[in-house]
């Protein structure tokens, strides 16, 4: 059981051997993912753009199913997994529970997403992410994701484990830090969307297996939909977590509250999951009461407690910026932030675009009326993109930056291209969301192979401009699938071959976590945050403009009753 | 001292609350409050609310209350790359059937504007997505579920009623006709 740890010299944060292991393994297995999930994003998009209509349908559809399972499943829930381990045995500087055990959830993870990919790249699995009955794929389509979810399970039970060994080895003091904090608020939405998909996936194993006769397509959405939205919600509480280590790590930023930062995390636990009703609002046979109730989860509590981390993530760079001395206007502190670090501008870019971007346009489409207006369109990808790719994505690449010296001891390649990249795919993947909603708001469908309808037989035109943005869609996309390969290629070549850096010191006992005694200077009155508060307002406006201006537009439509 | 140690204060949950935090905090809760009641104000005050009229069926019965509304109200007969369509008249008020087929809409409806009817969806095979271009109202439509919707066209004119849910290789061939007049 013995295990050693490494105090990182350029962080001072301790690693757990085996759990230094592990985050390299999910960091590594993850950007893999990525790398399939990038290189069939590039399919997607040079065929959807009109003028170059790359791949003939089938292959289509079947690089549309592989994108969507390789990013929003494989990609995401690996990088999670890493950062699960980091916010419980790095820091909280203490033993990882049961690594054995770890290892062997990790390798059923590979084994599912390889069994799942293989599955679709045979051809007969062109199902989509969301492989809606009564479309079958074959077995082992199933069978891979199921694994691969009882690997993240583990893992999240190893979480809880080792929050455990934390506190009953006494490594640290108090309360659990912030992002800890967060990433358990993760950890418990994933236990939560794991379970949702194992009610749902195992019958559907057994159906494609000829064991169950059918399954019905409304309860079939109702239930994948516990999974498949709620997989999501497990990524803004970890990007969230995120945010705020990045402005601890780059700023020595202290949360404005710990009260409200948690409480509203605890408000993701309670609410964030009712939103998988998002998806069932055009649905038949479900109630508007329930309909309501659960779109706006449960009067919008999550919404609120975004708009409360939206606020509270500047809020805390602008107090350590203001007690740096940058106090000049509103926006000194903004402006001297360093922006060619490429962690800060990621992460800021991250959140600026899930708010102004994927937060306005999920909260306007998951309004139970106005959700008819897009529903199906290519505005859904457009929202989604706006928050798993510069939300989530975003902020885990920058986080990356991060990683390459401290978790794999090596020095970061190409550093020129890291100060670019999170404006050259952060801002080229504002303009795809962006050009994707107006092609939605116009009604171009969404997993659609020709929206010319080739060999329809009564074809219909979209407008002009909606050609136009499926244009913009097809240019900027292809410069952020690009900028991100060459991410991808930057952090491969900077583990591989990058400078190796000083380990520093290996222990075989962990020193745990002394607190500086509170100095004088935090019983000080912290500095007011005008500048935040003014962004926030900025956003507000934006909101409401926004949103009216749809309901607006479904007054316009033929009556429904 | 910042997100990534435990609180510096022991007992965080005492601290008081930044001002303008909790101005934004306020700010934010009636503007949650405010969208919940919009929906329920349209339910009462609004004129498209997607109606919960729904009823189990199956692909037969389905498919047979179809044909007997195509029996008795088609007026002609529409022709578009050699297949043929029904175009169907039927009178205000009364219940109209459409159904969602690899890869078509059937049938051809004429219908009058300010009239209301009875819209009735459903698939015969897998889910298809109603899309109703260009007014962009878009419906999810499943095998097996009889949907019942009122509707009540505004403007006349030719409509298409693209597919947008994917339903195989020739989805992107998918495309009905709505005649209002």
């Amino acid at each position: 059981m013995a295990t050693t740890y490494r105090i990182c010299p350029r962080s001072g944060l301790q690693f757990d051997t085996d759990a230094e292991k592990l985050m390299r393994f999910h960091a590594v297995a993850g950007v893999l993912s990525l790398l399939v999930g990038g290189i069939m994003a590039l399919g997607v998009i040079l065929t959807r753009w009109p003028a170059v209509k790359l791949l003939p349908a089938d292959v289509f559809y079947m690089v549309l199913t592989a994108h969507g399972i390789d990013m929003l499943i494989f990609w995401i829930i690996f990088f999670e997994m890493a950062v699960l381990i980091f916010a419980s045995s790095t820091l909280l500087r203490c033993r990882l529970a049961m690594p054995k055990l770890a290892w062997a959830s990790s390798w059923l993870m590979v084994l599912g997403a390889i069994m799942t990919n293989v599955a679709i790249f045979q051809g007969e699995s062109s199902v989509m992410f969301t492989s809606y009955v009564p479309m079958q794929a074959k077995w082992h389509f199933y069978l891979g994701l199921i694994l691969f979810a009882v690997g993240a399970l583990l893992i999240c039970f190893i979480f809880l484990g080792t929050l455990v060994v934390a506190k009953a080895e006494k490594t640290y003091e108090g309360s659990i830090p912030l992002v800890t904090f967060g990433a358990l608020t993760a950890c418990i939405i994933a236990i939560f969307t794991i379970a949702g998909g194992a009610v749902i996936l195992i019958p559907t194993l057994l159906w494609s297996l000829g064991y169950i006769r059918e399954i019905d397509s409304l309860m079939y959405r109702v239930v994948w939909w516990a999974m498949g939205h709620s997989s999501q919600q497990i990524n803004v509480a970890a990007h969230v977590a995120i945010w705020y280590a990045i402005a601890a790590i780059v700023f020595g930023a202290k949360p404005m509250s710990e009260k409200v930062s948690r409480t509203a995390y605890f408000l993701y636990i309670l609410f964030l999951q009712l939103a998988c009703a998002h998806h069932l609002l055009s649905d038949p046979g479900l109630g508007s009461e329930w309909k309501v109730v659960n779109t706006s989860y449960f009067m919008y509590f999550a919404v609120l407690a975004s708009m409360i981390h939206g606020m509270t993530v500047p809020g805390a760079i602008e107090q350590a910026q203001r007690l740096k001395g940058y106090n000049k206007g509103l926006f000194e502190w903004l402006r001297k932030a360093p922006w060619g670090n490429p962690a800060f501008s990621a992460m800021f870019l991250s959140l600026i675009g899930f708010g102004f971007l994927g937060g306005i346009s999920g909260v306007m489409m998951g309004a139970e009326q106005l959700n008819m207006l897009i529903h199906n369109t290519i505005y859904v990808p457009g929202h989604f993109h706006a928050t798993v790719v510069i939300g989530t994505t975003l902020a885990f690449m920058g986080l990356t930056y991060f990683l390459v010296p401290v978790l794999f001891k090596r020095e970061l390649m190409f550093p020129g291209y890291a100060k670019l990249f999170p404006y050259l795919f952060g801002l080229s993947m504002y303009i795809v969301a962006l050009v994707m909603m107006g092609a939605g708001t116009l009604g171009v469908s969404r997993r659609h192979w020709d929206m010319a309808f080739a060999g329809a037989p009564m074809a219909y035109e979209w407008p002009g401009a909606a050609y136009l943005m499926m244009g913009l869609t097809g240019i900027f996309g292809v410069i952020a699938c690009v900028s991100g390969g060459l991410w991808i290629l930057q952090i491969v070549f900077s583990i591989l071959l990058g400078k190796k850096l000083e380990e520093g010191e290996l222990r075989s006992t962990p020193i745990p976590l002394t607190l500086p005694a509170p100095t004088t200077g935090s019983h000080v009155h912290p500095p007011a945050t005008p500048g935040t508060l003014v962004l926030a307002l900025v956003f507000l406006t934006a909101f409401i403009l926004y949103y009216f201006v749809n309901w607006k537009y479904l007054s316009s439509l033929w009556g429904l009753g | 001292m910042s997100a990534i140690l435990p609180p510096a204060e022991r007992i965080w949950w005492k601290q008081p609350i930044d001002k303008l935090e909790y101005t934004w905090i306020a700010i934010a809760l009636v503007w949650s409050l405010t969208m919940f009641a919009m929906m329920i104000w349209w339910h009462i005050y609004g004129n498209q609310n997607l109606a919960n009229e729904t009823y189990k069926t199956t692909k037969e019965m389905f498919a047979a209350k179809t044909q007997a509304v195509v029996d008795k109200y088609t007026v002609r007969t529409g022709t578009a790359a050699e297949k043929e369509f029904p175009i169907v008249a039927p009178p205000a008020g009364s219940d109209i059937y459409l159904i969602g087929r690899l890869w078509d809409w059937w049938p051809i409806y004429e219908l009058e504007m300010g009239k209301t009817y009875k819209l009735h969806l459903s698939a015969m095979d897998y889910m298809h997505g109603f899309s109703l271009q260009p007014q962009n109202i878009n419906i999810q439509v499943h095998p097996n579920y009889d949907h019942v919707i009122k509707i009540t066209p505004n403007a006349k004119g030719t409509y298409s009623i693209v597919c947008n849910e994917y339903c195989g290789i020739g989805h992107h061939t998918m495309v009905g006709r709505l005649y209002v007049k």
